[in-house]
């Protein structure tokens, strides 16, 4: 892709660990993340993409290291984390749609009740959100009315509406039947190309393939190798990737 | 059987024990909802000191019988204010503070089976979005909780609803305490008591049908919404 700007740093992440009471599930991940670069994090189960992605919004706490976003060190406690995470959307395998609304409910909830907008901008922008999503129909269903890849695309609308900086997808598409994981996907490629600022964990190689600037390849809590789609799947160097790759593809 | 006698005679006491149960009832629930939203959230906390009062409290009054503890608030409370400063306290209110004491016991433990209840998703999806801790208990998990606990809850204000009984034994003027009155000098035990029988049951199926219309409303999932 070609928005990436190279002097905006969203995300610097230095020597990270996680431990799970004594499990090491990070053991000392580096890395940089530029305004608009969309990066995808693949590898085994149990690598730690999920954890590292978790650990970008502090729904993980790390253990170890420092994660700076926007210029905010989040591993500090004294930073309000309240307020970096508005800016920083993310989209759940499991969707996690509030139960008790309807899906413009859901969209609108968090700018009003955070004052970001009254409550008839929030609907404006959500009924927006919905029309480019593809639900406008549905702003009066409850999220148990919906398929799958519906919700999901509804959850995409919700983190939206915040008008977030950066995107967290924690494998966006996992949960669904085959036959709506396409529409999630589309959503999230047109969200790309207007140049988001994304992080991806995905078992989706042809998504990483075909829309990731740079993809991640985690294995044992660390990265083991990134690069190009090009050079991670068309040459990939380190044997553990190999093994990985010749497994998915 | 004499029926029309219980009717004639003693049905105009029976009202008015009727209407003290229910008031004593409802004001009961109400307070006990609120302590016991408060206590569940004391127990929830991640401080040492509201988890431990909490707990105490709770393990308190379960832990103790009601009738003990309405003679306590009726008879010993009292004693104990008045070494200071004149003081009385009249049956009604040692009742609801009885009632709603325990109740709020009771109900802290069930809205906490609620709140365990919402998956973690849900909370994590608006910490996520930029939301407090606060915001995110009273918008998105204590509504579904809410739901989760409904059948629980009938079921302890069921149980609240007859306890107003026990408290015949401190001379609070409700049903039971009417009747005992009555059979005392006309000896018409069984139609007296079946007429007793009788009121409970139309209060209870009032409720349950208020709380099945309540559940019905609550359920969201697979239900259009008119807005």
């Amino acid at each position: 892709m070609t928005n990436i700007n190279k002097n905006n740093e969203k995300v610097v992440v230095t020597n990270l660990h996680k431990y799970f009471d004594h499990i090491e599930v990070l053991t000392g991940i580096d890395a940089t993340i530029y305004e608009g670069e969309v990066v995808c994090v693949i590898g085994p189960s149990g690598s730690g993409k999920s954890t590292f992605l978790r650990c970008l919004n502090k729904l993980e706490d790390a253990t170890d290291g420092t994660i700076i976003i926007d210029g905010f060190d989040i591993t500090d406690k004294k930073i309000d984390i309240n307020k970096v995470r508005e800016n920083i959307g993310m989209v759940f395998q499991q969707f996690n749609l509030f139960a008790n609304m309807n899906v413009l409910k859901n969209i609108m909830m968090a700018p009003v009740s955070l004052k970001k907008m009254t409550k008839e901008e929030a609907e404006k922008k959500a009924m927006e959100l919905l029309e480019r999503v593809g639900l406008a129909d549905k702003a009066h269903a409850f999220p148990g009315e919906l398929s799958g890849g519906q919700q999901q695309r509804v959850a995409i609308a919700r983190a939206l509406a915040m008008n977030p900086d950066i995107m967290l997808f924690d494998e966006p598409t996992s949960a669904l039947d085959p036959e709506m994981v396409g529409e999630v996907l589309d959503v999230m490629k047109e969200l790309a190309a207007e140049g988001m600022t994304m992080i991806v964990v995905t078992h989706e190689m042809g998504f990483a393939r075909e829309v990731a600037d740079r993809v991640l390849f985690m294995a044992d809590g660390v990265i083991m190798e990134q690069g190009t789609p090009e050079e991670l799947f068309g040459n990939p160097q380190n044997p553990r990737t190999q093994d990985f790759l010749s497994k998915v593809l | 059987m004499d029926f029309s006698r219980v009717f004639n005679e003693a049905m105009p006491f029976l009202w008015d024990g009727l209407r003290v149960t229910a008031i004593v009832s409802i004001v009961s629930i109400a307070i006990g909802m609120v302590i016991g939203l408060l206590i569940c959230l004391m127990k929830m906390s991640k401080f040492v000191v509201p988890r431990a009062i909490a707990g105490v409290y709770i393990w308190i009054i379960r832990g103790t019988p009601m009738l003990v503890q309405a003679f306590i608030v009726f008879y010993g409370i009292p004693l104990l204010i008045q070494l200071f400063t004149p003081f009385r306290m009249d049956a009604t209110t040692a009742g609801i503070i009885t009632l709603s004491l325990n109740a709020g016991a009771y109900l802290a433990e069930i809205y906490r089976g609620g709140i365990m209840a919402v998956p973690k998703g849900q909370s994590e999806a608006a910490r996520s979005l930029g939301l407090s801790k606060a915001q995110t208990m009273w918008k998105v998990v204590l509504p579904q909780a809410f739901k989760f606990s409904i059948p629980s809850l009938v079921n302890q204000f069921i149980i609240t609803i007859k306890d107003t009984s026990i408290l015949a034994m401190i001379g609070l003027p409700e049903i039971v305490n009417k009747a005992k009155t009555y059979v005392g000098s006309t000896y018409v035990y069984f139609e007296t008591y079946m007429v007793v029988a009788v009121m409970y049951l139309a209060i209870i199926s009032v409720l349950m049908i208020i709380s099945n219309y309540i559940e019905k409303k609550l359920k969201y999932e697979g239900k259009k919404k008119q807005s």
